[in-house]
């Protein structure tokens, strides 16, 4: 059974029709590659099954039951997380902060919580340890590279088993070396379990990591093939139109 | 000057000991005791202790408001209403303390005919409360940015309180309202009680709570802040009611130690106060700084006016030698993060 299924999405800005319907489903282990150009609709598919948007119409089932998310925070509840595309990092503070900034570990103190830095410096350590990054808990992001800062965004989305795992563009602004780490930790992901939708402009991040991979045009689902049994060429063609459809 | 980060920059350079970084980062209070040092050596009666609590009574009160204003200068943004808070605060204290404006001058016989020294208080921390959730109001939902919705402040509550007093002061108050200017706990004065409590409090919200957390994420990256859930809306009002809350109670010491509250008092005081969070390492970007570092930059210049009246060098000096510590410490800052990043 599939984890996510989207049927008959739409979303409508006031007269802008930002999806008009689509169909999408995502199995457990499965890294979907989600492209179209810009305006096509991949942020505002990604920000419904987030929970930062409502769909104006369509359904959503999670693990077959049916969803309504209201706010980011029912969605991430139910165990799916995303990952933003400026990675929402907080410059000033350290990367175990950043990794559990909202969800933090307090300890109580009579009446009064304390946060609990030892704690979430051990948890974080365990965790880039497990994503086989370099990132030291303590460190603050400011001083960090864009693939470490990769990893406290997604080391975030360990703290709890979410099901599903939605990064948006994650390698968009960072060198061609970090780009390689960044799709092991994918690769990471889905061996342990998780489906991941992968939005992307790259080509070459979606061959090298994506197991299937579906195109969005004008609020359509254009394509949704296995990666095996489809090109670069034919995506591309798909994106700009010059495919009508596959 | 950072001295929170500290610790974390020293664990990842993992190198010996860098002494042009430790000078840079340490700047404040390696100078407030350069600052010591040389008052000591050159005037003996710095060090005496009368003259060195009297010092700390002078900081408590800007200290105190300087401590309100970390939190909001923490958030990125400004609060420049406090001297003005302080008088509109301080009349309303004095006000209820006296049941009235027709007692306003009256001493020794009368001074008991108004109401508790509770209630005073409790007044004059309430009108800061309500001022400084009034303009975080402002800044959260009208999203006029904090600078001008406080310089209306400044213009607006000296207004309400030369309004509210009718011009004049309200003076003389029981001794147990003076006390807490006046009075001593051992040889210490109550208000530099109160202020360094007041700093060990804010020190422990700010390094050690849920809500501290979220006043730095808010400051270093509002929309990361938001995009994690963070209620960033309500962290940044609530750093506006707790400037206004030490406006309050600062007013109230104030007041208390002159005996008097008027509408011109706390004139040019919001300037020393974010001299003081500036000079201790905050900075006005947001995001960065400590209680500590405020606690040292108020002292510094309390230390410093100190000093330099004892040697007999002008009021008009003074404010030239403040306002070049002032640009050097942020020119100090500067150059300490130039260097972290090369």
């Amino acid at each position: 059974m599939a984890i996510l299924e989207l049927t008959g999405i739409e979303k409508h800005f006031g007269a802008i029709e930002a999806l008009c319907g689509v169909d999408l489903s995502l199995d457990r282990g499965e890294v979907l590659g989600l492209m179209g150009d810009n305006g096509a609709g991949k942020s505002t598919l990604v920000k419904i099954i987030a929970g930062s948007h409502a769909p104006s119409a369509g359904q959503m089932r999670l693990d077959g039951a049916l969803v309504h998310f209201n706010r980011a925070g029912e969605a991430r509840a139910a165990g799916i997380e995303l990952v933003h595309q400026d990675l929402a990092l907080c410059d000033n503070l350290s990367a175990a902060m950043n990794v559990f900034l909202g969800r933090e570990i307090t300890r109580r103190i009579g009446p009064l919580r304390f946060l609990d830095r030892t704690a979430m410096y051990d948890r974080a350590a365990e965790l880039f340890a497990e994503l086989k990054s370099e990132t030291r808990p303590r460190d603050l992001v400011n001083a960090m590279s864009g693939g470490q800062r990769q990893a406290v965004a997604i080391a975030r989305t360990r703290l709890t088993e979410p099901k599903i795992v939605l990064l948006d563009e994650p390698t968009a602004a960072i060198s061609v070396r970090q780009v390689g780490e960044v799709l092991e930790l994918i690769r990471r992901l889905r061996d342990t379990g998780h489906a991941v939708i992968l939005i992307s402009h790259r080509m070459p991040d979606v061959f090298g990591v994506a197991d299937r991979v579906a195109v969005l045009r004008r609020g359509l689902k254009v394509a949704d093939k296995r990666i095996s049994a489809t090109s670069p060429e034919e995506i591309t063609g798909l994106i700009t139109g010059a495919v009508e459809s596959a | 000057m950072k001295v929170q980060s500290n610790a974390d920059s020293r664990a990842r350079s993992g190198k010996g000991f860098d002494a042009v970084d430790f000078l840079a980062r340490n700047s404040a209070p390696l100078f407030l005791l350069a600052l010591i040092v040389v008052f000591a050596l050159l005037e003996p009666r710095f060090m005496h202790p009368i003259n060195l609590l009297n010092v700390m009574r002078q900081v408590s009160i800007s200290g105190l408001i300087a401590i309100g204003m970390t939190f909001v200068i923490l958030t990125a943004g400004i609060d420049l209403s406090v001297g003005s808070l302080v008088a509109l605060t301080g009349l309303v204290g004095a006000y209820v303390a006296k049941g009235g404006l027709e007692s306003r001058f009256a001493v020794n016989a009368n001074v008991d005919a108004g109401n508790p020294v509770i209630l005073a208080f409790l007044a004059a921390i309430a009108v800061g409360i309500a001022a400084g959730a009034l303009q975080g109001w402002a800044v959260t939902r009208l999203r006029v940015p904090p600078f001008v919705v406080t310089l209306g402040g400044l213009t607006a509550f000296r207004g309400a309180a030369l309004l509210f007093s009718e011009g004049g002061p309200i003076s003389g108050f029981s001794a147990a309202y003076n006390w807490w200017g006046q009075g001593r706990i051992g040889d210490v004065p109550v208000p530099v009680i109160i202020f360094l409590a007041g700093a060990v409090i804010a020190h422990i919200v700010l390094r050690h709570t849920r809500y501290g957390l979220y006043v730095y994420a808010v400051g270093g990256n509002a929309k990361a802040a938001e995009e994690n859930g963070l209620p960033v809306r309500l962290v940044t009002w609530s750093v506006y009611v707790i400037v206004g809350f030490t406006c309050g109670l600062a007013s109230f010491l104030l007041s208390a130690r002159l005996s008097s509250a008027e509408a011109v008092a706390g004139q040019g005081l919001e300037l020393d106060v974010i001299a003081a969070v500036v000079i201790g390492g905050t900075s006005l970007f947001g995001g960065v700084g400590t209680i500590f570092g405020t606690v040292v930059g108020a002292l510094l210049i309390g230390v410093l006016r100190n000093g330099l009246v004892l040697m007999n060098v002008s009021s008009f000096v003074q404010q030239i030698i403040i306002g070049l510590i002032l640009v050097a410490a942020v020119a100090l800052d500067q150059y300490a993060a130039a260097r972290k990043r090369s």
